[in-house]
């Protein structure tokens, strides 16, 4: 594939919000697009590219020979954006060059020295039309920023393949870009291409939610019961004296942790939850948030938010694979191997002691700090299948706190719901300087109930529409929001000091005035405060 | 005898551009005693005037759009003839832009103004091609007059909605298109890829496509997309005008992707604001590249900006040895507003329903 098919691949996927719609895109391109340039187009969405980028300054220089500066001035003030900006001014010259290849830009960066790289893109950029242009200059800048996460790329290849996302998962970290093996096995040309042992990311075993109506039904001594903590799913490998440590999708975030790396003194493969720990207390997600996205961290950061591992379950002691063993087999071999090892920045996970599923419901009722998301319920006898299967793992979250909040703005949804208004920014009642009562906002949430309701929520919106905004409508203060949100902590980011997590429109409060919602200082009150994990 | 400059005879007035001597405006905003109009779009050609002079398709269109409201005397002048019209001469050659848009050529005394309206370069098969026309004065369009505006090769963009379809064909395309020139060389270009099946249509668009045809334009089977149900709609192209596809009229579709055909399409933060998935770069006005292709074409040494980004294509041809300025006409640029069409902000409306 040409880099103008990869470049227009882009631009569909920047357009398209629908999950669904972007997994059709992406298989589309890998059965459409040949090797060696597919396999560099799924490493440029999955962030395993390693390519000598460009500065933006070196972008301008170029485009500064070529084009009018009053007129580049012009353009760049209402474009906003200076790749696109260089992309459409970039005065063409038909027939200069043949366009390149993905593979040609990959390969002929990564051989030119830092002299030779104008040369090379003012060559390209000459020979590409204006959706390539923009394409090259978001390679090659640094961001794809198209909505595509790893994952779904790796989803999108393992639809393409008629695979388990989870088979790909498990070869991934062994492979390396252009891939070419990894397509050969997917279209059935190949063997399952060898997988390089060290240190490789084996997929997780995932819980279902608990729902309701199975509650009942629970055999509850079949289960042991541990807190469902709230950080995030890691994997600590260690083979071969390799470290790594994986997200639960398996990227290495090793960088972003080497407190936890350097505790990783052992070869084995654990499974556990990353948490921030201040003093044995756990602190809330918020703080380890500091630390996730980073590729290097300050000796400052490192002290202000000390990672740890509440460990859950032990994969492999040295090269012996325990995956198929039941849960409590693991388990004893998991309490030993701990004990033996005694690991820095590492605990285990507790189970807990319960005969009945009241005393299990008492349990998750207690649960009210907000370090704590609820239980994990997991059958004694399940071996670590990869994937979510149903019915070995269950998560049960405690109660989701609600809080009334006064519809403010409505912003028209996409696909299927862009004619619908289903997007909502939602207020909540504070007393302004002037003494009067003014509305902040403390959330955006999109509605996730029935048609029927969605239908009337949007003809409120639009019969009580104050301002327009592009897609999005103010509207009076009049309708009352129920929102269910799992947590609220500070942030700087929004106005009301506040940020919620995971909020989503739980109920319409028809029946209830706009002026009886809730007020901020109430949201305040349950703000994460970190827990005392000793005391567990 | 030397001949009049053009800025003896011809002033901006609130009302629009007029010609003294010929006693008539040039695409008057308001309505007046006499006018001479371009073309049949409604930032150009508004109702209620007591004479109208412009090409018979621009009449037809004005005569279906606004009924007993049209115009008092309507005098059709084809391509290529003249009519005097108090010592001036008027005469039409072809804008390229919609069916019987046409330059209004003025002369007087020697001295000759050309009046472009809006205009086009590029092939379009529903309309007569431009033809640059020799003259002293130019007024010219702006409204893609920055050169970030490149629209690419129209065919490509159809191949674009096509492909789309290939891929996507449980899901109804809609294409926002403007009704008067845009969804007819939508359709056309559609037909012209072998796009043969029958292309549906929202209810405001159908006068205009049966005006084309009647003008000799061929569209190919229309149906009305009013009468469609959900399931049916499945696979379909659906054409409507961009303030039905975000209004409850787009339910009727079946999880639609929604394209949009603009030159505004160009600019992807504005294209994603507007929520569209799909956006073609098809339009019906000059990109920068045919903006100034033209200024050497027609070789006139003074040019008069008009609607658009008027600054950046006065400064550019003040460095190409022009002599040029903005002149401020009052109301261009602002588009037909369809009732119901959602109008965020006079700016962003102008950009969708704009051409
Ligand atoms: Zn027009
Ligand atoms: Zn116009």
């Amino acid at each position: 594939m040409s880099m103008p098919g990869f470049a227009h691949l882009l631009d569909r996927l920047l357009y398209t919000p629908q999950r669904n719609g972007k997994l059709r895109l992406l298989a589309d391109h890998f059965r459409a697009a040949p090797d060696p340039a597919r396999g560099w187009a799924l490493a440029a969405l999955t962030g395993t590219l390693d390519l000598k980028t460009a500065k933006p300054a070196l972008v301008r220089e170029l485009t500064a020979q070529r084009v009018d500066p009053v007129l580049f001035g012009w353009s760049y003030d209402y474009v906003g954006d200076l790749a696109e900006t260089v992309a459409l001014i970039w005065p063409e010259r038909p027939g200069a060059n043949r366009a390149p290849d993905l593979g040609e830009v990959v390969e002929g960066l990564n051989a030119a020295t830092r002299r030779e790289v104008p040369e090379l893109l003012e060559r390209w950029l000459d020979a590409l039309d204006a959706t390539g242009r923009w394409g090259l200059l978001k390679l090659i800048t640094g961001g794809l920023r198209v909505g595509v996460s790893a994952r779904l790329a790796k989803t999108a290849l393992a639809e393409f393949g008629g695979r388990d996302v989870a088979e790909i998962e498990e070869l991934w970290h062994g492979l390396a870009p252009p891939y070419e093996s990894l397509f050969a096995w997917l279209e059935g040309r190949g063997p399952v291409p060898a997988l390089d042992a060290a240190a490789a990311f084996r997929p997780l075993m995932l819980a279902n939610p608990l729902e309701d109506q199975e509650v009942a039904q629970l055999q509850v001594l079949d289960y042991c019961a541990e807190w469902k903590w709230d950080g995030i799913r890691v994997q600590l490998v260690g083979r071969d004296g390799q470290r790594r440590l994986f997200s639960r999708t398996g990227d290495d975030i090793g960088g972003a942790f080497p407190d936890v790396v350097a505790a990783m003194a052992h070869e084995a493969v654990l499974d556990g939850e990353l948490l921030v720990v201040r003093d044995g207390q756990v602190a809330p997600f918020n703080d380890l948030q500091q630390r996730l996205g980073r590729k290097t961290v300050t000796a400052k950061m490192l002290a202000d938010y000390p990672a740890h591992v509440r460990v859950y379950d032990l994969l492999f002691e040295g090269t012996e694979d325990l995956r198929e063993l039941p849960f409590v087999e693991r388990r004893r071999r998991l309490e030993a191997w701990m004990a033996r090892t005694k690991p820095d920045r590492m605990d285990l996970s507790e189970l807990l002691d319960f005969e009945t599923l009241d005393e299990l419901k008492a349990l998750r009722e207690s649960a009210r700090e907000n370090a704590i998301e609820g239980l994990m319920l997991k059958r004694a006898d399940s071996p670590y299948l990869a994937g979510r299967p149903k019915g070995p793992w269950y998560k049960w979250k405690r109660d989701a706190l609600l809080l009334d909040c006064v519809l403010m703005y409505a912003q028209r949804g996409h696909g299927k719901r862009s004619s619908f208004y289903s997007d909502f920014t939602f207020g909540a009642w504070r007393r302004a300087d002037d003494g009067s009562n003014e509305l902040v906002p403390v959330g955006k949430a999109y509605f996730g109930f029935t048609d029927q309701e969605l239908k009337l929520l949007d003809k409120w919106v639009r019969d009580h529409t104050v301002e327009r905004y592009g897609p999005v409508r103010a509207v009076e203060a009049g309708l009352v929001l129920e929102i269910a949100f799992d947590a609220v902590h500070p942030s700087t980011r929004h106005k009301s000091g506040l940020a919620m997590r995971f909020p989503r429109v739980h109920r319409i409060r028809w029946d209830k005035p706009a002026h009886e919602a809730d007020r901020v200082e109430t949201l305040e009150r349950l703000v994460e405060r970190p827990v005392e994990a000793a005391a567990r | 005898m030397t001949a009049p400059h053009p800025e003896t005879w011809l002033e901006v007035r609130p009302k629009g551009l007029y010609c003294k001597p010929g006693q008539f405006y040039v695409d008057p905003a308001w309505p007046v005693e006499r006018a001479v109009v371009t073309h049949g779009h409604a930032d150009h050609a508004r109702p209620n005037n007591r004479a109208v002079l412009a090409t018979p398709e621009t009449l037809a269109i004005m005569r279906a759009r606004y009924r007993e409201t049209a115009g008092g005397a309507l005098e059709p002048l084809a391509y290529g003839e003249k009519r005097e019209v108090n010592g001036v001469t008027v005469s039409f050659a072809p804008a390229g832009h919609v069916l019987g848009s046409a330059q209004a050529v003025l002369e007087y005394k020697g001295s000759r103004v050309v009046i472009s309206g809006d205009y086009k370069r590029r092939e379009d098969p529903t309309c007569a091609p431009f033809e640059p026309v020799p003259c002293d004065v130019f007024v010219t369009e702006a409204t893609f007059g920055l050169p970030v505006f490149r629209h690419p090769p129209s065919e490509g963009e159809v191949a674009k909605l096509l492909d789309s379809r290939r891929l996507f064909p449980e899901r109804t395309h809609v294409v926002g298109v403007y009704a008067l020139g845009k969804a007819q060389r939508v359709i056309a270009l559609l037909r012209r890829a072998g796009y043969d099946r029958p292309i549906w249509i929202h209810g405001a668009l159908q006068q205009l496509c049966d005006l084309y045809r009647d003008q000799g334009v061929e569209l190919g089977e229309l149906r009305a997309a009013t009468a469609a149900n959900k399931a049916e709609m499945a696979g379909k192209i659906v054409l409507a005008p961009p303030s039905a596809i975000a209004d409850r009229w787009a339910r009727r579709l079946a999880d639609p992707v929604t394209a949009m055909a603009s030159g505004w399409m160009r600019v992807r933060q504005r294209a994603k604001q507007r929520g569209v998935e799909l956006p073609l770069i098809i339009s019906d006005h000059a990109d920068w590249d045919e903006l100034t292709q033209t200024l050497e074409d027609v070789g006139a040494p003074e040019v008069w900006v008009t609607h658009g980004s008027e600054e950046a294509l006065v400064h550019y041809a003040g460095q190409r040895g022009f002599r040029a300025r903005a002149l401020a006409l009052i109301g261009r640029g602002e588009e037909e507003q369809e009732a119901g069409a959602p109008a965020p902000d006079a700016a962003a409306a102008g950009e969708l329903f704009a051409r």
